[in-house]
């Protein structure tokens, strides 16, 4: 009873902010709205039972990428009320796209049974909750069985970082910066220049 | 109704992504408003793991969850820096003045 109640509330909140990213005037309140909609799914993973999951989705959703979003918004001085021309043109088309892929997706999904046999396919079985929590569980297997693909997250967040820093990076002229190879390397050879000065006429 | 089964989460991620679908039509000139509707989509894709994987009594499919996860925040950072740098270089994101390809 509480379940359902609790399930319902958050997966309204989830729609409803989702509603609200894609229909906000102002793409900061898109990111805010996408912040609870990340938090209201985080909840539905706890009440489902798979805690180490949603305490990933707010680390990595709410601290990360939606602080990253928040950052562009601001940083970027955009005309978002030009951006949002049209937006009424394609409304018909994309809701009936919308509708077609909603009632599809429903109507697999909505009367999904899981078979009894579905027993004899498991990979992973979950162990049961009094011999090892969710995060333990999930800890035995990510770095045993799954230590290829975790490496290969690894290497695929080295190859956002590196990517990312190429991209924005840039050399800009008529900057001076200190060269400390360039300092270290000079002699006083070529740095000091020593002059007979006649008495009473200048350089 | 108040028995809550893998169908009631199959449903729910079902409008998330039909909802991040809709996002990305409505707002076909703000790149930014269609990344954040990508990140819906992927959510979206994560509550259908994790509910299976649940539902199953099977752990495979949470750690499909995380992989998603980590693809989701890299393909964020490459997009919102590719952002930046275009409009570093024209002055505007709309989607439709990107034609320099002529693609």
């Amino acid at each position: 009873m509480i379940t359902a109640f609790v399930f319902y509330l958050f997966a309204a909140i989830v729609i409803a902010s989702a509603v609200m990213v894609i229909s906000a005037k102002n793409p900061v309140h898109s990111v805010l709205f996408l912040i609870l909609a990340f938090f209201n799914a985080a909840g539905l993973f706890v009440l489902i039972g798979a805690e180490f999951i949603a305490m990933i989705l707010v680390v990595v959703y709410v601290g990360a990428v939606a602080v990253l979003f928040l950052f562009v918004v601001m940083m970027l001085d955009i005309g978002f009320a030009r951006l949002r021309e049209g937006f009424m043109q394609y409304i018909p088309l994309g809701g009936l796209v919308g509708l077609i892929l909603l009632v599809e997706l429903v109507m697999v999904g909505g009367s999904w049974v899981l078979s009894p046999a579905i027993e004899k396919g498991r990979i992973f079985p979950t162990p049961p909750i009094d011999q090892s929590t969710n995060t333990h569980a999930i800890g035995n297997i990510l770095y045993t069985d799954y230590i290829y693909l975790f490496q290969g997250a690894g290497l695929v967040l080295l190859v956002a970082m590196i990517g990312a820093i190429v991209l924005t990076l840039r050399t800009r002229d008529g900057v001076k910066k200190q060269n400390i190879s360039q300092q270290l390397s000079r002699s006083p050879e070529d740095s000091v220049e020593l002059r007979d000065v006649e008495t009473g006429s200048g350089v | 109704m108040l028995e809550i089964g893998i169908g009631h989460y199959l449903t729910l991620a079902a409008i998330l992504f039909t909802l991040g679908i809709f996002g990305i039509f409505l707002n076909r000139k703000n790149v930014i408003t269609i990344l954040m509707s990508i990140e819906l989509i992927l959510l979206s894709v994560n509550i259908n793991l994790v509910s299976f994987s649940v539902f199953l009594q099977d752990l495979a499919g949470q750690i499909f969850a995380m992989l998603v996860l980590t693809v989701a925040a890299a393909e964020a950072a490459i997009g919102l820096a590719i952002i930046v740098v275009y409009f570093r270089n024209r002055g505007n994101i709309a989607v439709e003045d990107a034609n320099l390809m002529k693609g």
